[in-house]
Formats: C-alpha cells, sequence, structure tokens
C-alpha cells in the first residue's frame, strides 16, 4: 500500500515536470514559476486586509475559525498534564457557551500523541465531523537538522502512537543550497512512514518555515516542490522563528494551491502558523482565503490556523457578540 | 449565508454637514452666483445632494479681480515661508476632515468610499505638505535664483478626481506664490466647495483662492479672461484643443493634462499574480475614469489565454455597489452622459467583431452602473482599441516580440502613460526607453506621488504636475520679461479699477 502510494505520487511528480525529480529537473521547474513581486504581493495582501467584516459575517467567522483551529503546545516543559488540560479546552472551548464549535485538532509533540488520544476519549476523530484530530510535530521538529533515518524513525513513532497528523519540517539548509531533489525525497519519504499499519495515511502538513527562506520567490518555489512531493498541506512556520505566519506570505501559498487545483483538480491545504493572536487578524486570514482560493477552503481538511493565543481572543469576541460586552481574560481558560 | 458576502458595511453620511444650497467663493466669502443654478446628484442613486450656484463671465471677472488684488496686495509679497505655513495649515485641516473629505468625495463622484479614503485623500493631503515644503525653497527648483510667480491662474478640473486634482492645481500654484480662479467639474462641485471652506478655516488671505462652480461656459469665460496669467486644465483632448486655440497667441501661459489610451504591457515573465493585480488597478481602478488608465492590455502571445483566463477569475471577485460601502471595489459611473458614451463605444467594441465579456455582478437598479467589461480578439485598427473609453473597459491584445509589444504600446495619439511587467531589468528599462510615454510605471500601474512628475505626449497634452517640475509651470526666472501682453493687461486691469470706482 505504502509503496503504491509513493508511487503514484511519483508519477504525478513526473508527468508535471516531465522528469524525474532530481536537483537538476526540480530547478528548472520551480524556476521557471513565474516570480513574485514583493512589492504588488505585499498590496495586495494589505488591500485584502482593509474589507470590513460586520455582525453577522464576524459571528460567522468566528465560530469558522474555532473550528479550524490546531490548538498547540510544543515547548520542552510540557507534561501530559498540560496536554490534557489542553485537551479539554479544544473539546470545550468555551465551557459557558456549548454551542461553541470545537477545534480542528491538537498538536503536540510525538512522545504526548497517545496522551492525547486518550484525553481526547470518544471527541477524537475528523474535524470535519466536528470531532477533534491529533496532530504531532515530527522529524526533528523544529530545526529538522537530524538524518533521514532519525526523522522517518520520528514520524514513525508518533503515527504508531496515533497521530492523525504529521507536521514535518523540510531541510531549510539542503532548499537553501539548492539540493531540491534531497528536499523531495526526504518528503517522499516522511509521506511514506506517514502509513499505518491497517493501510492508511496519516495526513501531511509540509512546514516551510517561511522566515528563513527569505524572499516570496523562494517560499513559492518551496511550496511547489512539497506539493510535488506529497504533502497534504503546507504550513509557513513552527511558530519558533520569527517571522512566522504572515499574511503576504500566506496569500503567496494560497495562490500555489489555487494553481495546483488548476492544474490538476487536486486541493491541497494551507496552514499559517504562529504570531496570528487576534481575530481581526485571523479575519484577514478567512478574507485572504476566500477571495484568493476559494470559500470552499474553509473547512479543516483544507485550511487551519497554527495558534495558540488565538483561541482565547475569538473565544472573547463571541461572548461579546452573544452578551453585548466585553468581559476579560479570566472569562476564557488557559490552556 | 456565504461569508464572501460580507454584510453591509456602509460610512455613515453623517460626518457631512451639507447645505442644501452653495454660492461661489469669491474673495474669501460665499456670493451669489448669476447664471442658473444647478443640482449635484450622487451618481450611485441619482438623489439629489446640493444645489450649486453657477458662475458667469460677470462672476468669473469677480473672482479674477479678486485674485489679482490678493496676488498684487498680500500673497506675492508674502515670504515662502510664511505661504508654506498657510499650506502646511491646509494640508492639517484635509488630514483632520479627511472622513469628511472622503464621503462627500464618495457620494458626488460614485467612487468606492476605499478609493477616496484610501487613495484620493491622503494624496491630496500629501500634495499640500510637499509643495509646503517648497513655498520657501522656490530658489531650488531649477529656475535659478528668485524665480517670479505668473500671477493670477485658471484652474479647470475634471470629474474624476475632484479633490485629487484641485490639490495638483492648487498647491503648487500657491506654493509658487500665485493666486488662483479653480472652476470644479459641474458633476462633481461638492468637495471643491468643502475646500472652499477649508480656505476659510485656514485663514488664507481672502482672494488667495476661488472657486467658481458653473459647466463649460463658466470654464470659457475663465479661458477667455484676459487679466489670467495661467491657465491649467486637466480633462478630454477635445476641450484642450479648444482651450489651446483661445490662449494661443495671448501673453497666457497654458498647461494641459488631457486624455490617454495607456498601454499595460505583460511580458511571459511576468510576476503573474501581481500583473494580473495591476491589470486590474490599471484599468478597474475608479471605474476606468482615470486618464492614465491601462486600457490596452498588450500581452505576450505564450500567455495570453492564461493572463485573461486568471484575469476572469479575479474580476469575478470584483464587488460592484454602494460606493459608500466599505467594501465595494467598483463603484458608480460618474454621470449618465458618461454611462452612454461607454456603452456606445461597447457595442462598437462589439460591431468591430471583438468578443465581449462582463464581470457577472448585479447592477443597481437606480444610478448609473457598467459591469467591468474585457474585450478580447481586439485588433489596433479597432475603435476600442484607439479612442479613449473612460470606462471600466479593457482592450486585450497580444503581441509576440518586444518590438512588437512597443510599435503597438506607441499606435496611439495619445502619450500619458504606460505600464511593463517583466522579470527582468534591462527589458523594462529598454522597453520604458522606448515608449513615448510620460509615465512608464514597471511591475505596478496607476501609482502618484507628489515628488514625481506626471504629465503627457501629443493628444495627452503638455507640461508636468507633480514635483520640482509641477512648481515650473507656476513660475518664471527671474529677470524673464513678462512680454506686452502683460504690461498691457496691466495698464487694462489698473483702468478697470478705476472705472469700478467711479
Amino acid at each position: 500500500m505504502a509503496a503504491a502510494d509513493l508511487a503514484e505520487v511519483r508519477a504525478r511528480a513526473l508527468a508535471v515536470l516531465g522528469g524525474e525529480p532530481d536537483d537538476a529537473t526540480l530547478r528548472r521547474y520551480l524556476h521557471g514559476i513565474p516570480g513574485v513581486d514583493a512589492v504588488g504581493l505585499e498590496q495586495r495582501a494589505a488591500s485584502l486586509a482593509t474589507r470590513s467584516i460586520k455582525t453577522s459575517s464576524k459571528a460567522w467567522a468566528l465560530d469558522r475559525i474555532v473550528s479550524l483551529i490546531d490548538l498547540t503546545t510544543l515547548e520542552g516543559a510540557d507534561t501530559p498534564g498540560k496536554v490534557r488540560s489542553l485537551v479539554a479546552k479544544a473539546v470545550s472551548p468555551d465551557p459557558s457557551d456549548p454551542s461553541t464549535p470545537r477545534v480542528a485538532a491538537v498538536c503536540v509533540y510525538g512522545d504526548l500523541v497517545g496522551v492525547a488520544r486518550d484525553a481526547l476519549g470518544a471527541a477524537h476523530g475528523d474535524p470535519d465531523d466536528g470531532l477533534v484530530a491529533v496532530a504531532a510535530v515530527a522529524t526533528a521538529f523544529p530545526s529538522g537538522r537530524a538524518s533521514l533515518a532519525v526523522k522517518l524513525a520520528d514520524t514513525a513513532d508518533a503515527v504508531a502512537a496515533g497521530a492523525d497528523e504529521i507536521d514535518m519540517v523540510i531541510d531549510r539548509g539542503a532548499f537553501l543550497a539548492g539540493r531540491y531533489g534531497e528536499v523531495f525525497e526526504q518528503i517522499a519519504a516522511v509521506r511514506a512512514a506517514c502509513e499505518r499499519a491497517d493501510g492508511t495515511r496519516a495526513s501531511l502538513k509540509v512546514i516551510l518555515e517561511t522566515g528563513e527562506l527569505h524572499s516570496y520567490d523562494n517560499v513559492r518555489r518551496a511550496s511547489w516542490l512539497a506539493i510535488l512531493a506529497g504533502g497534504d498541506f503546507i504550513k509557513t512556520s513552527t511558530g519558533k522563528v520569527s517571522p512566522a505566519a504572515t499574511l503576504p506570505v500566506t496569500l503567496s501559498m494560497l495562490e500555489v494551491v489555487r494553481d495546483w487545483h488548476r492544474l490538476t483538480g487536486q486541493r491541497i491545504g494551507v496552514k499559517p502558523a504562529g504570531g496570528i493572536r487576534t481575530s481581526k487578524d485571523a479575519i484577514r486570514y478567512l478574507v485572504t482565503v476566500a477571495e484568493t482560493a476559494g470559500e470552499e477552503w474553509l473547512t479543516p481538511h483544507l485550511f487551519r490556523f497554527g495558534a495558540s493565543s488565538l483561541a482565547n481572543d475569538v473565544l472573547l469576541q463571541r461572548q461579546k457578540l452573544r452578551t453585548g460586552h466585553y468581559s476579560g481574560a479570566d472569562y476564557v481558560t488557559i490552556d | 449565508m456565504s461569508f464572501l458576502d460580507y454584510a453591509p458595511a456602509p460610512e455613515s453620511r453623517s460626518v457631512l454637514a451639507l447645505r442644501e444650497e452653495y454660492g461661489l467663493f469669491i474673495d474669501g466669502a460665499w456670493v451669489p452666483g448669476r447664471g442658473e443654478p444647478f443640482q449635484t446628484i450622487s451618481p450611485a442613486d441619482e438623489s439629489v445632494i446640493a444645489r450649486v450656484a453657477s458662475g458667469n463671465e460677470a462672476d468669473v471677472a469677480d473672482a479674477v479681480a479678486a485674485a489679482r488684488r490678493a496676488y498684487e496686495r498680500v500673497w506675492s509679497k508674502m515670504s515662502g515661508r510664511d505661504r508654506g505655513k498657510y499650506l502646511f495649515r491646509i494640508a492639517r485641516l484635509i488630514q483632520e476632515r479627511s472622513r469628511e473629505l472622503a464621503v462627500a468625495e464618495s457620494l458626488d463622484n460614485g467612487k468606492p468610499i476605499k478609493e477616496s479614503r484610501d487613495v484620493d485623500v491622503p494624496l491630496v493631503a500629501s500634495w499640500f505638505f510637499s509643495y509646503a515644503g517648497w513655498a520657501d525653497k522656490l530658489d531650488y527648483a531649477g529656475l535659478g535664483a528668485s524665480p517670479k510667480a505668473l500671477g493670477v491662474a485658471g484652474q479647470i478640473i475634471p470629474w474624476n478626481f475632484p479633490l485629487l486634482m484641485l490639490a495638483w492645481k492648487i498647491a503648487p500654484a500657491l506654493a509658487a506664490g500665485n493666486t488662483v480662479v479653480l472652476k470644479p467639474a459641474e458633476t462633481t462641485p461638492l468637495t471643491a466647495l468643502l475646500f472652499a471652506d477649508i480656505v476659510r478655516q485656514a485663514e488664507l488671505p481672502p482672494g488667495v483662492v476661488n472657486i467658481v462652480t458653473g459647466a463649460g461656459e463658466t470654464g470659457a469665460a475663465l479661458v477667455e479672461h484676459p487679466d489670467v496669467d495661467k491657465i491649467a486644465f486637466t480633462g478630454s483632448t477635445e476641450v484642450g484643443r479648444r482651450i489651446a486655440r483661445t490662449v494661443a497667441g495671448t501673453h497666457k501661459r497654458l498647461t494641459l493634462e488631457l486624455g490617454g489610451k495607456a498601454a499595460n504591457i505583460v511580458f511571459d515573465d511576468a510576476p503573474i499574480d501581481q500583473a494580473v493585480e495591476g491589470i486590474v488597478n490599471g484599468i478597474f481602478f475608479n471605474q476606468g475614469h482615470v486618464c492614465c488608465a491601462g486600457s490596452r492590455l498588450l500581452v505576450q502571445e505564450s500567455i495570453h489565454d492564461e493572463v485573461v483566463e486568471r484575469l476572469k477569475a479575479r474580476l469575478a471577485t470584483l464587488r460592484l455597489g454602494d460606493p459608500l460601502d466599505k467594501n465595494t471595489d467598483i463603484g458608480a459611473i460618474n454621470s449618465r452622459e458618461q454611462l452612454e458614451r461607454i456603452r456606445e463605444l461597447s457595442d462598437v467594441g462589439v460591431a468591430e467583431g471583438a468578443e465581449r465579456w462582463s464581470a457577472p455582478c448585479e447592477l443597481p437598479e437606480a444610478g448609473f452602473w457598467f459591469a467591468p467589461t474585457v474585450f478580447t480578439g481586439v485588433e489596433t485598427s479597432h475603435r476600442i482599441a484607439r479612442e479613449e473609453v473612460f470606462g471600466p473597459v479593457l482592450s486585450v491584445m497580444s503581441f509576440r516580440t518586444s518590438k512588437e509589444a512597443v510599435a503597438k504600446a506607441n499606435n496611439t495619439p495619445y502619450g500619458l502613460s504606460a505600464g511593463i511587467w517583466s522579470e527582468k531589468g534591462s527589458r523594462i528599462l529598454a522597453v520604458a526607453d522606448a515608449l513615448r510615454a510620460g509615465v512608464v510605471w514597471a511591475n505596478t500601474f496607476n501609482r502618484f506621488d507628489p515628488t514625481s512628475p506626471f504629465g503627457g505626449y501629443r493628444e495627452s497634452g503638455f507640461g508636468r504636475e507633480g514635483g520640482r517640475h509641477g512648481l515650473a509651470a507656476y513660475l518664471t526666472p527671474a529677470g524673464a520679461s513678462t512680454g506686452r501682453a502683460a504690461s498691457a493687461r496691466r495698464t487694462a486691469s489698473t483702468s478697470r479699477r478705476k472705472g469700478s470706482a467711479k
């Protein structure tokens, strides 16, 4: 099964690239994609950020944002207790309002996947059905600096522990050095490692760490590379590097998934992560998604927010819409 | 519901304290006009906004006389530093009243509030700030030490950017030491009348700025008035020709900003998503009511179909409707007359065999509306490729080589602006060099800056506005002869004053 899946990815890449996914072919292809004009991209992002969202759209947007959040804890000091607390919040984000949707997933380190699964219990499942998935970061997160064998073992461990989604990091060093073939092979191998014993596969989010790629052209190329190699999602950042997600970077990635859909009919997800703290910010992302890739992208299997502090601001805004006044930080739970 | 419907987010009209009736602003005071008053309406729903006075020949003469007095007694004697203070004050007042001005502009012109709020009014303020800084530095305008003002400037502005064009005209004129009589367009006089209030608030000496509203005859009276030293006109080429004929042989200086039929050239290595945005901004900004609009799209043949496809997908996301809604991208056509012209030329396009595609937007029932429209299969001989439509209508043509692109781009009687989209810097420079256009934008379009000169070639007019060059249009080098006509005019104006004293 794993072999067949991998062969399929390779065949698709071969068809799109017109050759084997080696350094030279990938360079020709990735550098042949139309460039990004930084000034123009930033102007477009700025103009999307000026959309004015009033009450009824805002209510819809806030609920949608909650359902698109990957509630995340990625600290060295994480404990099983902290993960259980995070899970409780994921299942019932606002105890004062049972109509609050659940978040899409909890995102933890691989060794805590089991804890998260146990804590979720019956609430565990597909976020498209209103349940909560478990995502795990793997592949020597956040630096990605380890041998492929270690990265694959890291991934396999998390999958075996029951992770539904794997957030991998790309090897930025190899990418910046132009060793595109190596990055491709690593992503494809990690995808293969996402296979479960029963033949199903954990969804693969590929973290580009855009803050270390330095140009929008690189972001665009890395996005294409990640999709060609079989990523189900492209994700901006680990949250450990500044700048993390920005609106222009996310816009350029959305343009890539839109173009990939035009090319192949396949829909790839996008996940901006890190730095999105307020509802107002998050709404700007929703607008950008809807006006770039289309409204059909605003579902948990095609768009996520990687954020920990965003949830509380959204909950406060929801309470405000319900009650007509703002409460304080103590009216929502800490993680 | 669909998220993309958003909820209506109309800007409040309550920030605007409108009077029912407006007079002429002459010599620092409101006076009734002697012509037949007219109504200014909102093009979005045809509702009446206010009644506006119309100035006849006698009113224009009063305004010019007031400007002359203010020039000779106060403004030309004042130090540049002090003139600068007044201009800075005006600039700050524009910023303080920006919301009100934006609402008034969108109401009267039909342009979306996001453009009046985010583009027009900030530029208006920056124009005054920029020229305020020049007022005491005229020695560095490139005309030698102590250049002199011209005197009284008669200025006629169009309806597409009413307040911005006012700023382009008034700011450099005042900074250089001239006094002005300005005639706004008859369909959009509102913001000029609000500006008159700002002039009063800034306590500018009476007569330095005079606003005379009215239609074509009012403008003609201003152009013909013997005591005007400079005419600055922005508008159609047809009217520009008439003005040039009238002014020919007199002492009057003249600058004309006329029509355009700009080429927006997209090469196959362009940053494609930004190019599509640039095409949208080039022709659909301000409903295409832009003299420098990129109304001819020249796309390299190899990417023609892809660009058109992406462009149509993008246009389908544009929101057309209430100009005061903050989410509106495309507002109303300024007048019924203009709408008729756009319709007529679009029909001509179809008759000539071009393929017409319009964005799928619902048009409101009242008011003047035209959906963003793209013509493909346009040939260079088609009227829609040659005549200025001045509306949201784009004509798409293709080319194979950059030589062909340049030849097609230059094949127009106009020469105001052009755009180039390419990732290759050497190509941008080479093509820009070969284009006959006053402004060439690279990887952007329709960007304006007070420090950058703007103006055209051939039927797009002459003279430059903006920057140091724009200042030079209101100055003459020290010691330059003012000419026989000027001295004759002085005598004439002196005797007129004596006459009125009797």
